[in-house]
């Protein structure tokens, strides 16, 4: 990985020599990028030969400002970190400060956190499968992707409120009960989710031309996405069975019976960009595993711990872990002891995606690099913060 | 203000809400059905010796011996053209609504439902509004070239129109090549697509031209050899005697007439689908990849010229299958000599001529609309394919496959007898109607296996 990806850059501007070669830049507004980014691509018509992702335009300072306001009010910003899965962002960050706090959610608030983040967990997973799909060129299974999340965003907005910048957790627990009767309105959907599951697989999935295009292309074998840090699915579809929801479990997940679906090479190699796909699909029914068990086992009781008012953290240091839909989602927080942090630090799977695009750019296609950008679900803002 | 009142369909809609319908009714009808009658009046004259006896017999001017006569013809190729011209463009325009309000459905969502009834008038609107763009030149492409490119096509979408045949005399010439004329002029439109993508000085339009043309070239190959064999089974390269070797029934039809026939129009239709740029094969223009390939730095009407060609284009590869393989504008049940018969002795056909010629047109008309159809199912339904496998698909498939067609399809025309083709033909019918039947069982099945997702009609 380039240690400056800066300096790579006009290395690669500079080093465009050869008469057959172009540099065209995929960005900063291109429709696959998914977000601001650019990436510079050195091309030889239309093997490429060489791919270095430019990021940092969609930078707001996340982090700063997680070091400027006190500790509850940095929760509406963290929606912001990643505006398709926020409620991981949002349990990410009170998870971190439950930690530094010595807080712990009483059950009921962990149940809830586990339905809401699994919805949003399938919500964010039909985006990413949808625009991979768009990305290949199929438009339609997108709108079906977007028609199933609508019903998701109608659900979260009953929980909380809000349709995509959800501000639903608390540090000590979550801003709301279920409302009545919100239960069988879940069950419905994923009654609904399961049959249309497997409608998705005879539309996209198993499409001869769509795993023609996603098969083998794209490879990260096991040691290399180990060694790029990748996360989550990106991770799990190199064959690497690791999900912090069950290896290093936090809120109601012990609890709760579910796989990590890996990639098996199925269609082609252990790796390739359908495995990362696939891996997404088969989450989504996982997710809808989970939801269905934490709704039957939702115990009664309050959805807040006690928490005082002005939080005044002890002088330490504390991690937390959530398996975001991109991946381990991990905010690290420093406390100096006064109201606000005195550090923060955000390490998202958006960004350890964008490092392996390089190492895998080299000799493909056009089309398979829009194909690799669309299988490790980026999204900018997650990346920049 | 007043000027953008007087504009302002919604208020003018709301104040006569039935104005909407008419115009909608008009436009959608009404337009079509002129230019139909159109064609059906003054297509078969189109020929010098009837315009010759029309003149005298109405204006007493012996035509033929005029030294006027060749302005005269060539004015009445030009109210052809024009026929020819403005069906391109209300087709291409109509077609842009079907495919929305088609893709709307496929997609559970409504699509254009504002403009006119139903949003008939998206497409007017849409036409409206690319004329009043500003038509932007970018200040580094090729002048000449990037005005003359969206001509290219244009010409390489009107051309076809000469030979096609809309009904038994609906047709503007009937060329005793015609086939190879049409194989020839529809590769113009990938000239359109080359110099548009070089002459734009953008490095997307040039990978969209070059695909275009590596695309489009290659498909000529297996589409051409594909419609040669109609051609070897009717013993003719013109357009009208292929459709006059085949019948009105499916089993009367080239496509079911021999298995390698069979397998040349899905090779043809392929193959067209390339040439057209229509998903799987919309590389030139690939959206997710090229952000508009070919035509990303136009705009304004030289845009419109190129969506145009490039919806009107699928009458062309529709209009060629069916003319090639599903038997054309031949009604069920009415021979040659019936059109004949009808016409009567006088120097203006017989009214019931009229009808079995509109007729005829109508037989033509629905069978292209279901390829239509069928394209856009196509379109919203496949993923795009990757350029070396388009390739691959073409050289190592489509082309030794339209060979085989040709040496099978020679061999069967020398060695089976008339009666083992009616054999082939029904047999082939009753396979293609039961390959239908379980094509409809199994989408109901499929849609009645989704849960709590039934389709919603109010919208449509």
């Amino acid at each position: 990985m380039p240690i400056d990806m800066e300096l790579d850059r006009h290395i690669l501007r500079r080093t465009t020599t050869t008469e057959e070669e172009i540099v065209v830049n995929f960005g900063p507004q291109h429709p696959s990028t998914h977000g601001v980014i650019n990436f510079v691509t050195q091309t030889n018509g239309e093997i490429i030969r060489r791919s270095v992702p430019e990021i940092g335009y969609l930078h707001r300072g996340l982090e700063k400002i997680g070091e400027m306001v006190p500790y509850p009010g940095y929760m509406p910003f963290t929606d912001r970190i990643d505006y398709l899965a926020a409620m991981f962002a949002n349990e990410g960050y009170a998870v971190a400060i439950e930690r530094l706090l010595g807080v712990e959610p009483p059950p009921r608030a962990k149940y809830i956190r586990a339905i809401a983040g699994e919805l949003c967990r399938i919500s964010n997973h039909f985006i990413s499968v949808g625009t991979m799909a768009q990305d290949i060129g199929a438009a339609t299974p997108l709108t079906h992707a977007l028609r199933e999340r609508e019903s998701i965003n109608d659900l979260l907005e009953e929980l909380c409120g809000a349709r995509l910048t959800f501000n639903f957790h608390r540090i000590g627990g979550v801003a709301f009960d279920l409302p009545e009767g919100w239960g069988t309105k879940v069950l419905r959907f994923l009654d609904h989710l399961d049959s249309y599951i497997q409608e998705w697989d005879r539309l996209i999935t198993f499409n001869k031309i769509f795993v023609k295009r996603l098969a083998n292309v794209g490879i990260i074998n096991r040691a290399l996405a180990i060694d790029y840090g990748l996360a989550g699915p990106n991770l799990r579809g190199s064959g690497v069975r690791w999900d912090i929801r069950r290896d290093m479990p936090y809120g109601a997940y012990p609890d709760f019976d579910f796989n990590v679906p890996v990639g098996t090479g199925r269609v082609g190699t252990v790796g390739d960009c359908w495995d990362r796909f696939f891996v997404r699909v088969q989450e989504i029914v996982e997710s809808s595993k989970i939801v269905r068990q934490a709704l039957a086992k939702l115990p009664e009781g309050d959805i807040q711990a006690k928490v005082a008012r002005k939080l005044k953290p002890e002088v330490g240091e504390a991690v937390g872990r959530v398996e975001s839909a991109r991946g381990e989602m991990l905010y690290y927080v420093v406390s100096d002891g006064s109201e606000k942090a005195y550090r923060l630090r955000v390490r998202t799977g958006s960004f350890m995606a964008m490092g392996i695009i390089e190492e895998l750019s080299h000799g493909i296609m056009v089309a398979d690099l829009i194909a690799i950008i669309a299988s490790l679900d980026v999204v900018a803002p997650e990346v920049d913060r | 203000m007043k000027i953008s009142l007087a504009l302002d369909s919604t208020s003018l809609t709301r104040r006569y809400p039935r104005l909407a319908v008419l115009v909608t009714l008009f436009m959608a009808f009404g337009v079509p059905l002129g230019l139909y009658a159109g064609a059906l009046a003054v297509f078969p004259l189109n020929r010098p010796e009837v315009l010759n006896a029309l003149a005298k017999e109405w204006l007493g001017w012996d035509l033929a011996t005029s030294p006027y006569r060749n302005l005269v013809y060539a004015g009445f190729l030009l109210l052809v053209a024009f026929i020819a011209v403005n069906y391109t463009a209300v087709f291409g325009g109509v077609s842009t609504w079907v495919e929305r309000r088609v893709a709307g459905r496929m997609q559970s969502r409504i699509g254009p439902n504002r403009t006119g009834a139903a949003g008939f008038l998206a497409w007017v609107a849409d036409a409206v509004k690319m004329v009043l763009k500003e038509d932007t030149i970018p200040g580094s492409a090729d002048n000449l070239l990037f005005r003359a490119a969206p001509y290219f096509s244009m010409v390489g979408l009107l051309l076809p129109f000469v030979v096609l045949p809309f009904g038994e005399s609906t047709v503007v010439t009937d060329m005793n090549v015609g086939v190879f004329y049409v194989a020839a002029v529809t590769a113009f439109v990938v000239v359109g697509i080359l110099v548009s993508g070089w002459a734009s000085n953008s490095k997307w339009a040039l990978f969209g031209g070059i695909r275009g043309a590596a695309q489009v070239l290659s498909y000529e190959i297996p589409a051409g050899i594909a419609l040669m064999v109609p051609v070897l089974m009717a013993g003719t390269l013109s357009m009208q005697g292929i459709v006059r070797a085949q019948g009105g029934l499916p089993w009367e039809w080239f496509v079911f007439r021999n298995p390698a026939a069979l397998v040349a129009f899905f090779i043809a239709v392929t193959s067209s689908l390339a040439e057209g740029n229509r998903t799987p094969f919309d590389l030139p223009e690939a959206e997710s990849e090229l952000v508009a390939g070919y035509h990303a730095e136009y705009s304004g009407f030289r845009l419109a010229i190129f969506l145009m060609v490039e919806w009107a284009n699928m009458w062309i590869m529709a209009g060629l299958a069916v003319t090639l393989f599903l038997g054309g504008w031949q009604v069920p049940g009415v021979s040659p000599e019936m059109y004949l018969h009808a016409r009567g002795a006088g120097l203006l056909p017989a009214p019931l001529w009229f009808v079995l010629q509109a007729a005829s047109m109508l037989v033509f008309i629905i069978k292209t609309w279901a390829l239509v159809f069928l394209f856009i199912w196509l379109r919203w339904t496949l993923p795009r394919v990757r350029v070396d496998q388009m390739m691959s698909l073409c050289w190592k498939y489509l082309v030794p496959g339209a060979f085989l067609c040709f040496i099978v399809t020679l061999l069967w025309q020398l060695l089976v007898p008339p009666l083992g083709c009616k054999i082939t033909g029904i047999l082939l019918t009753i396979c293609a109607s039961a390959f239908l039947v379980k094509f409809l069982r199994d989408t109901r099945r499929n849609i009645d296996r989704v849960t709590g997702d039934r389709v919603d009609l109010t919208n449509w």
